[in-house]
């Protein structure tokens, strides 16, 4: 018997989106197929990593995460400085963590300089995550796209409650948002077509499906992403072509399998390697569902999703 | 490939007896259809139908058995591309790889570390299946001395690795009776491998330098009546190996291509010596159609959120996993803890629980069972209410660890407090926080 490939037949394509500007502004999306199913379509533009930066000295951290920053966790500016240049970071992403009404509360003007300075320091393309409390996200969110006019930022995250404040503000001010919503594909879909109508250009916009990692609910993002690329690409689902973005690390890192040390259950070997493991695996598979651009924070589970991707994609 | 109910409705009796717990043998055959009854449901089934269905709904991809025993095995029997399109249906199986030029303490350090990995979450035990045993000395004793050894001291399943036929016969000649997978007929030994596995009745595992010499191997093995077989593609580099999954589960699914509908074994350690990007490309291959995964060492890190993500992607979508009702307690606490109450959605379970050991605070976490629902849905279907909750509370004993009796329910089901203090004569009820993430702060200013 002769054997018969079969081939999935695409009608779509996810959309190209450019972060950033300059020299370092990245484009990502433009598949053509399911990811890295290279035999069937293209892939023009690898998924991204983006190195996860707190706006506060984070609190809680496992040993094996706080390591590599060692001396920069209490200034953010030095912290993103040290991802791109010591560990080659092309996107930084920072999280907003100090602005939490139920954490520090960090008053917006404050929080907005910090994200400023980061601005101001950096070239590569900054994604900024607030909190995802609407009221408070609303205040910092608007007056971060004001004050960081020209450095086309990514503003994040907007959702249902919010989107209609920060996405017009962000629009003002030329930077891409993120349309977050909860781990639903029909969700997903009606807070694009929202953002749509309220003028947000379509290659302004990336999709935040909220994920989670290995043993916490990743089959539900898994799910949720597989078929969102499936209406992209092969149901014609304009709405849904979309780059997708994860959230991953600070996920993974928080569990408390991140956490058990070594000694306390050697069942679960060393406590370092499964932090970094847990994240690069969870990753991993976010990417096999569709993930373009992926939060990350440990530069040995970044070193191996890197590999894993060029190898994947390899001539 | 699956017969229409009327298709199927031709082969029943036609009698209407009601035997099958339905009304009629077309409503019985609509059933079989749908997959929701088994045929054995039929007594009066004639032989020659069986034989017609059982070939006509024979699914695509091949449910290959490995192993005998409390480890054994099922690989295959997948019917879909995407977990959302239905569930994707057995487990792939890990094994740990032990060859016959280790020395004896490594090979005992290994055997120790298969028996010691075993794992509880959520009620489930998850633990590796396999143990593959190769032979890299070309020693055919040698071979059956180790493979003895292991046979006598584990209860894995075993792989019997080795591309000489009279080596593999040394390993099978010991173990035959547990079932070993025969890894692996090639273009150069297929016939007497093929031999070797019909007189041991045992399944096999095929290895081609391609899709297209696999496709004959297979087709020849079937043709000598070998039909329980795994597919080893040959590609080690991480493009062609995940593109071959790939191809090998379409071409079975879609074209229903019969020469590749098997499962598939794959070595993530053939494609790196690097043990943390071995655990990276197995993650891959157990969400990409890996059907057996040969690890080539075991390391807590990495086997344990390996078994924790194939328990999450072979969860069938339809059917949340649920934990087990009952009191749960965290960090050592006392008749002055606090006690929290939640459902047992096992998500809910885990993001509730683990925010509670981040507070530190020890306290006792009661979980109702909600049929696997989360606190906002069991509470819009009634099944955490007040009228439920309270009987639960009640039975479960919890009255007695605590001196206090206030109960934190979840901020979602606020509007239940006063039916609770109602049902609940002499407890407090106090509403705690709607997202698990403020558990933490709001545990702080516990006073019991």
């Amino acid at each position: 018997m002769t054997l018969e490939i079969p081939k999935t037949l695409y009608s779509g394509k996810v959309r190209e989106v450019t972060l950033g500007k300059g020299d370092k502004a990245v484009t990502v999306g433009g598949e053509s197929c399911y990811p890295f199913y290279l035999f069937e379509g293209e892939m023009p533009h690898l998924p991204r990593i983006a190195m996860e930066v707190w706006d506060c000295p984070p609190e809680g951290w496992a040993e094996a995460a706080l390591e590599p920053f060692a001396g920069v966790t209490d200034d953010p500016v030095a912290w993103a400085k040290k991802c791109i240049d010591d560990y080659g970071a092309e996107m930084i992403c920072l999280q907003l963590i100090s602005t939490d009404p139920n954490g520090l509360d960090r008053g917006v003007d404050e929080a907005v300089e910090v994200v400023k300075k980061v601005a101001e320091t950096i070239d590569v393309p900054l994604v900024v995550f607030g909190t995802a409390n609407h009221d408070k996200d609303t205040e910092v969110l608007r007056k971060v796209c004001e004050i960081c006019q020209g450095k086309d930022l990514i503003i994040g995250p907007l959702e249902e409650g919010d989107h209609k404040k920060i996405g017009a503000v962000a629009i003002g001010y030329h930077h891409s948002v993120i349309a977050s919503t909860p781990i639903d594909i029909n969700l997903a879909k009606q807070l694009n077509i929202l953002l749509g109508n309220l003028g947000v250009p379509d290659d302004m916009i990336v999709m935040d499906p909220t994920v989670s990692g290995i043993g916490y609910g990743l089959e539900y993002c898994y799910s949720v992403m597989e078929r969102v690329r499936m209406a992209g690409l092969t149901q014609q689902d304009e709405k849904l072509q979309f780059p997708i973005i994860c959230n991953i690390s600070k996920e993974t890192w928080k569990i408390k399998e991140a956490h058990i040390p070594t000694e306390e259950d050697p069942k679960l070997g060393d406590v370092k390697k499964r932090g970094i493991l847990w994240e690069a695996m969870s990753t991993m598979v976010l990417l096999l569902a569709g993930g373009d651009v992926v939060v990350m924070r440990h530069p040995e589970a970044i070193k191996l999703v890197r590999e894993m991707m060029s190898e994947l994609t390899a001539k | 490939m699956a017969l229409t109910g009327i298709q199927i409705f031709k082969l029943l009796p036609k009698t209407n007896c009601g035997k099958c717990g339905f009304p009629t043998c077309l409503a019985f055959a609509m059933s079989l259809a749908a997959g929701k009854v088994e045929l054995s449901a039929c007594p009066d089934v004639s032989e020659e139908a069986k034989a017609q269905l059982a070939e006509a709904s024979a699914p695509p991809i091949r449910t290959v058995a490995i192993g005998a025993g409390d480890r054994a095995l099922k690989v295959g029997g997948e019917i879909v591309m995407f977990r959302h399109e239905k569930r994707f249906e057995n487990p792939n199986g890990f094994a740990l790889l032990i060859t016959d030029t280790m020395d004896d303490a490594e090979v005992n350090a290994r055997l120790e570390r298969f028996k010691q990995f075993e794992y509880e979450r959520i009620g489930l035990i998850l633990r590796p299946e396999l143990i593959a045993v190769k032979d890299e000395s070309g020693d055919a004793s040698k071979f059956e001395a180790l493979v003895n050894k292991i046979k006598q001291s584990s209860d894995g399943s075993l792989i019997l690795m080795s591309g000489n036929p009279d080596i593999l016969a040394a390993g099978l000649k010991v173990c035959a009776d547990r079932k070993p997978l025969i890894y692996a007929a090639t273009k150069d030994n297929l016939e007497a491998v093929t031999d070797l596995a019909n007189e041991n009745s045992c399944p096999v595992a095929v290895k081609a330098s391609s899709l297209e010499e696999l496709t004959e191997l297979t087709t020849k093995l079937t043709e000598a009546g070998v039909n329980d077989i795994v597919l080893d593609p040959g590609s080690r580099s991480l493009r062609q190996a995940f593109e071959d999954q790939i191809i090998i589960r379409g071409a079975a699914l879609i074209k229903k291509f019969r020469p590749l509908g098997f499962p598939t074994i794959v070595f993530p350690g053939e494609m790196t010596d690097d043990p943390m990007k071995e655990a990276v490309i197995a993650a891959m291959f157990v969400a990409k159609y890996g059907g057996i995964i040969v690890l080539s060492n075991f390391y807590g890190e990495s086997l344990f959120p390996l078994l924790v993500e194939r328990l999450n992607i072979y969860t069938d979508p339809q059917r949340p996993l649920a934990t087990t009702e009952g009191i749960y307690e965290i960090g050592s606490p006392d008749e002055n803890s606090p006690v929290l109450l939640t459902t047992n959605f096992s998500l809910t379970y885990f993001i509730v629980s683990g925010e509670i050991e981040t507070s530190k605070v020890p306290s006792y976490l009661l979980v109702k069972d909600t049929e696997g629902l989360s606190v906002m849905t069991a509470w819009a279907a009634g099944k955490f209410v007040a009228d439920a909750i309270a009987p639960f509370v009640k039975k479960c004993g919890i009255g007695d660890k605590v001196k206090h009796h206030k109960l934190i329910i979840p901020g979602y089901a606020a509007g239940e407090s006063g039916g609770l203090e109602e049902e609940l004569p002499g407890w407090e009820i106090l509403v705690g926080p709607r997202d698990g993430s403020l558990i933490p702060a709001y545990l702080k200013t516990w006073k019991s």
